[in-house]
């Protein structure tokens, strides 16, 4: 469980959890990447830049 | 054997990988594409086979090319990433091999791109040569709409739009087809479906089984071939009676393709990735 850095809402962070994954909160709904896994450290998911797609 | 991953971030796909990479006893590193320093002078890695799952195509085609240098095979290799990764450059390809396009021209000047889109006639569309997710595309359906548009693509616009690729818009039946080529054979293949004229899975379009027909299944392949093969999702719009490719993509997203279809495509990619590193 780690807090949502925006609205402090609780995330369950599931033990398969990987460093650089997109999680979404569930109260607030902001996107937020999982950037350490030990100790659980969440930031602000990038913005989509020119280059980016698949 | 050692076996590398390339990624910006880990979303459904790469997670996915991980667990068939798991399933199989493959040993291998995620190597997040903002944490890695390459060094030209000196292969400061030494991986048998390195996937790129990377959302960067300047990140993709540089560490690819750096990768493939080093003789490091590469899923995809970077020749098929350059090509892939430029709308310009696969259109050239793919026309150049015969395969069906939508009518396509390119111009570099406002004055001239109105010229070309004049003479293509409406409606058409206008893309950036390089990017994805259906992100900055423009249909345009009369001239003034033509001018303003390409007006503040000068404008307003960075290097990427200092080009114009200019597209003959085909009214499709609310759908296209999505079909997923690894190595030489077809994984599996959708149809997204939009009320609105972009039918990217990033744009909210929903997916339904297709069954692959021997005619998409030669031109998904021959298409897939004539920008060097590997991992790659072919789209293809029906244009009345004929089926045209749209674009190829190097780093197919395939949650929707996976979730409507339920075939194994990480594992497919990793045995496919697998064979590649042993030849």
């Amino acid at each position: 469980m780690a807090a949502c850095i925006v609205c402090e809402g609780n995330i369950d962070i599931p033990e398969d959890t990987e460093e650089g994954e997109i999680i979404e909160c569930p109260e607030c709904g902001i996107e937020l990447e999982v950037v350490s896994i030990d100790p659980i450290e969440l930031a602000p998911a990038p913005k989509e830049e020119e280059d980016w797609g698949e | 054997m050692k076996f590398g991953i390339l990624v910006s971030y880990v979303r459904f796909e790469e997670k996915k990988i991980f667990e068939a990479l798991q399933a199989r006893n493959i040993k291998f590193d995620k190597i997040y594409d903002n944490e890695i320093i390459l060094d030209y002078q000196r292969d400061n890695t030494s991986y048998d086979l390195i996937l790129d799952r990377s959302i960067s195509h300047t990140r993709s085609l540089q560490c690819l090319k750096i990768f493939n240098d080093w003789g490091i095979k590469t899923v995809n290799n970077w020749k098929v990433a350059n090509i892939c990764g430029d709308k310009s450059l696969t259109t050239s390809v793919l026309v150049s091999k015969g395969i069906p396009m939508p009518h396509t021209m390119i111009a570099y000047s406002p004055e001239s791109a109105l010229k070309a889109i004049e003479e293509m006639d409406y409606p058409v569309v206008l893309k950036p040569a390089i990017g994805s997710w259906g992100r900055l595309i423009s249909k345009v359906n009369d001239r003034e709409a033509a001018e303003g548009l390409v007006e503040h693509k000068k404008t307003l616009g960075t290097y990427h739009h200092s080009s114009f690729y200019i597209q003959k818009y085909i009214d499709k039946p609310g759908r296209d087809i999505r079909v997923l080529v690894i190595g030489d054979k077809i994984a599996t293949a959708i149809y997204r479906k939009s009320s609105h004229w972009l039918t990217n899975a990033s744009r909210g379009a929903t997916a339904e089984a297709f069954t692959v027909t021997s005619e998409i299944e030669e031109l998904s392949l021959k298409a897939a071939e004539a920008v060097g093969g590997g991992i790659l999702a072919v789209d293809i719009l029906e244009d009345k009676d004929k089926y045209l490719v749209i674009e190829i993509n190097y780093t197919p997203e395939f949650k929707l393709l996976h979730e409507t279809t339920g075939v194994d495509i990480a594992g497919m990619m990793v045995d496919y990735a697998m064979e590649v590193a042993k030849k």
